[in-house]
C-alpha cells in the first residue's frame, strides 16, 4: 500500500482509515483464493459423490483398493493413507509454529520451522506418488467384460482373492502387443498384460476351487462371490485381461473410481506441490532477511493459510475417497 | 495481523497457557481424531454399518461429522479464524458452506434418480 499518494488523510475514516475487516489487502486476496479453490475442491467431491450414487452398488470398496505399506507384505487397509495424513496435518503445526515465531521476530526459529514445513510436504508428495505407482501397477489383476463390467477371482477355500498367476495355464500360443503401425490408425494395445485372455480362461476352467466375484455389493456390504456354475457362465462375456489402473480400464472395478482418483488426488498433490514451491521461496527470503528489514513476517502468514487449506482439502478427500 | 490470540478451545473447557502450547494441543486433538476415523474404518462394527439415518450408513455419518470437526480446528486454530474478526470469519466461512449444501444436494438428488432410472428401466447392464 505504499504504492498510493499520500494525502494525508489515510487515517481518517472516509479517507481509507477504516478497516471493518482488520486484515491487510494480501491476506484478504489469499482468502479470497482459498474460497473460490474450496469451491473448486468441492465441485470435483460432489461430482465424485454424483458417480458414486449413480453406480452406488458396484463401486469399489476402498479398503480392499489401498492396503499396501511401502516395505511392507501382506494386507494393510489404510495404515499408509493414516500416515500421510498424519505427515500432512504435522507439516501444518511446524507451518503454524513458523508464524507464531515470525510474529514474535526469531528468524532463526522461522527457517527452523519453515525447513521442517518444506521436508513434511516433500514426505507428502512422495508418498502418493508412490500411491500412485501402486494403484496403476495393480494387484491381482482381473477380467474386463462386454460391458466393461470387471470380473475378480476369489480361492474358494480361503476365501481370498486370488491372482492371474495362480491359476493361469500358459499355453503355447505367440502373443504379440498390437501397435498402430499394423491395423487401423486409432486402435493399439495400452499395455500388455502377463497372460492372455485365453490362458486365464484355461487356467479357469483347469482349477475348481477359483471363482468370480462381480463388482455388485451385496446385503452385507461385500462383493458378490459367484457359484462355480454361474462363475464359468460369466467367463463367457469376457473380453480382455486387465493389470492395474488407467482412465480406460481398472481391474478394482468401476473406471470412474480410477478417473476421479487420478483427478482428484492429481489435482490436490499438485496443490502440495506448488504450495512445497512456494514455502521454498519464502524460506529462503527468510534467510536472506528480507522479512527482517520489512519489520513483519506476514508473508509466512500468507503462505501458511495456502499451507493449511492444502491439509484441509486431504482432510476432506481422505474421508471421501478412503474412508466413507 | 492479530497478534493477541484466543487461547480457549472447546468454548472455554481447555485454556492454554500461550499460542505454542494450544497450537501441540489442536495437534494432539487432530490425531485422536484421525486415529479414532481409522480403527473405526478397520473394525467397522456391526452395528454402525448395518443401521442407517436418512440413507445413510451411521458409520458414514461419524466419518463426516469427524472430518467437519477436524476442519473446524484447522480453520479456526491453524488458520487464525479465530482470531480475526467475526465479519471476516463470517463471509469466509458461510458463502462455502451455503454453495457446497445446495450442490451435494442437487447433485445427489440427481444421482440418486439416475440410480433408479438404471435400476427400474427396460435395459439391463448385465453383460
Amino acid at each position: 500500500m505504499d504504492t498510493t499518494v499520500t494525502t494525508g488523510t489515510e487515517e481518517s475514516v472516509w479517507g481509507g482509515g477504516n478497516q471493518p475487516l482488520n486484515a491487510s489487502y494480501g491476506k484478504m486476496m489469499m482468502w479470497f483464493f482459498i474460497v473460490s479453490d474450496a469451491l473448486t475442491f468441492s465441485g470435483f467431491l460432489v461430482s465424485y459423490g454424483f458417480s458414486r450414487f449413480k453406480f452406488i452398488e458396484t463401486w469399489p470398496i476402498a479398503d480392499e483398493v489401498f492396503t499396501h505399506v511401502p516395505f511392507f507384505h501382506g494386507n494393510y487397509p489404510m495404515i499408509y493413507v493414516a500416515f500421510m495424513t498424519f505427515v500432512l496435518i504435522m507439516s501444518s503445526v511446524t507451518m503454524v509454529l513458523a508464524v507464531d515465531a515470525g510474529h514474535k521476530m526469531m528468524q532463526k526459529k522461522v527457517i527452523l520451522y519453515m525447513f521442517l514445513t518444506i521436508i513434511g510436504g516433500a514426505i507428502f508428495v512422495g508418498s502418493q506418488a508412490w500411491e500412485w505407482a501402486t494403484f496403476i501397477k495393480g494387484d491381482y489383476g482381473a477380467l474386463e467384460t462386454k460391458g466393461g463390467r470387471i470380473l475378480q477371482f476369489v480361492d474358494a477355500e480361503t476365501g481370498e482373492r486370488a491372482a492371474l498367476a495362480d491359476f493361469s495355464k500358459a499355453l503355447p500360443e505367440d502373443r504379440v502387443k498390437h501397435e498402430k503401425s499394423e491395423g487401423v490408425w486409432f486402435m493399439q494395445d495400452g499395455y500388455k498384460t502377463s497372460f492372455s485372455l485365453n490362458e486365464v480362461v484355461a487356467g479357469f476352467k483347469a482349477t475348481p476351487n477359483i471363482l468370480i466375484r462381480t463388482e455388485t455389493i451385496n446385503e452385507e456390504g461385500e462383493k458378490t462371490l459367484l457359484s462355480r456354475q454361474e462363475s464359468l457362465a460369466k467367463l463367457k462375456n469376457a473380453t480382455q485381461v486387465v493389470e492395474g489402473a488407467n482412465l480406460i480400464h481398472n481391474e478394482y472395478g468401476s473406471r470412474l473410481f480410477a478417473d476421479f482418483f487420478f483427478f482428484i488426488t492429481g489435482f490436490h498433490g499438485f496443490h502440495v506441490f506448488s504450495g512445497v514451491l512456494i514455502n521454498i521461496i519464502i524460506f529462503f527470503n527468510i534467510i536472506l532477511g528480507t522479512y527482517e528489514r520489512r519489520g513483519h513476517y506476514e508473508m509466512v502468514e500468507k503462505v501458511g493459510l495456502y499451507w493449511h487449506f492444502v491439509d484441509l482439502v486431504w482432510v476432506f478427500v481422505f474421508t471421501f475417497f478412503y474412508l466413507v | 495481523m492479530a497478534h493477541e490470540h484466543k487461547l480457549e478451545i472447546f468454548r472455554g473447557l481447555v485454556k492454554f497457557k500461550n499460542n505454542i502450547q494450544k497450537i501441540w494441543g489442536v495437534l494432539i486433538f487432530l490425531t485422536i481424531v484421525t486415529a479414532v476415523e481409522v480403527g473405526l474404518g478397520i473394525v467397522k462394527p456391526a452395528f454402525l454399518t448395518q443401521n442407517f439415518f436418512v440413507g445413510m450408513k451411521l458409520l458414514n455419518w461419524i466419518f463426516i461429522i469427524l472430518t467437519l470437526v477436524k476442519a473446524y480446528y484447522i480453520a479456526w486454530d491453524f488458520m487464525h479464524l479465530r482470531d480475526e474478526r467475526s465479519s471476516l470469519r463470517r463471509a469466509i466461512v458461510w458463502t462455502p458452506i451455503f454453495l457446497i449444501c445446495y450442490l451435494v444436494f442437487i447433485l445427489l438428488f440427481e444421482a440418486d434418480y439416475i440410480y433408479t432410472v438404471f435400476k427400474e428401466g427396460f435395459l439391463a447392464w448385465n453383460f
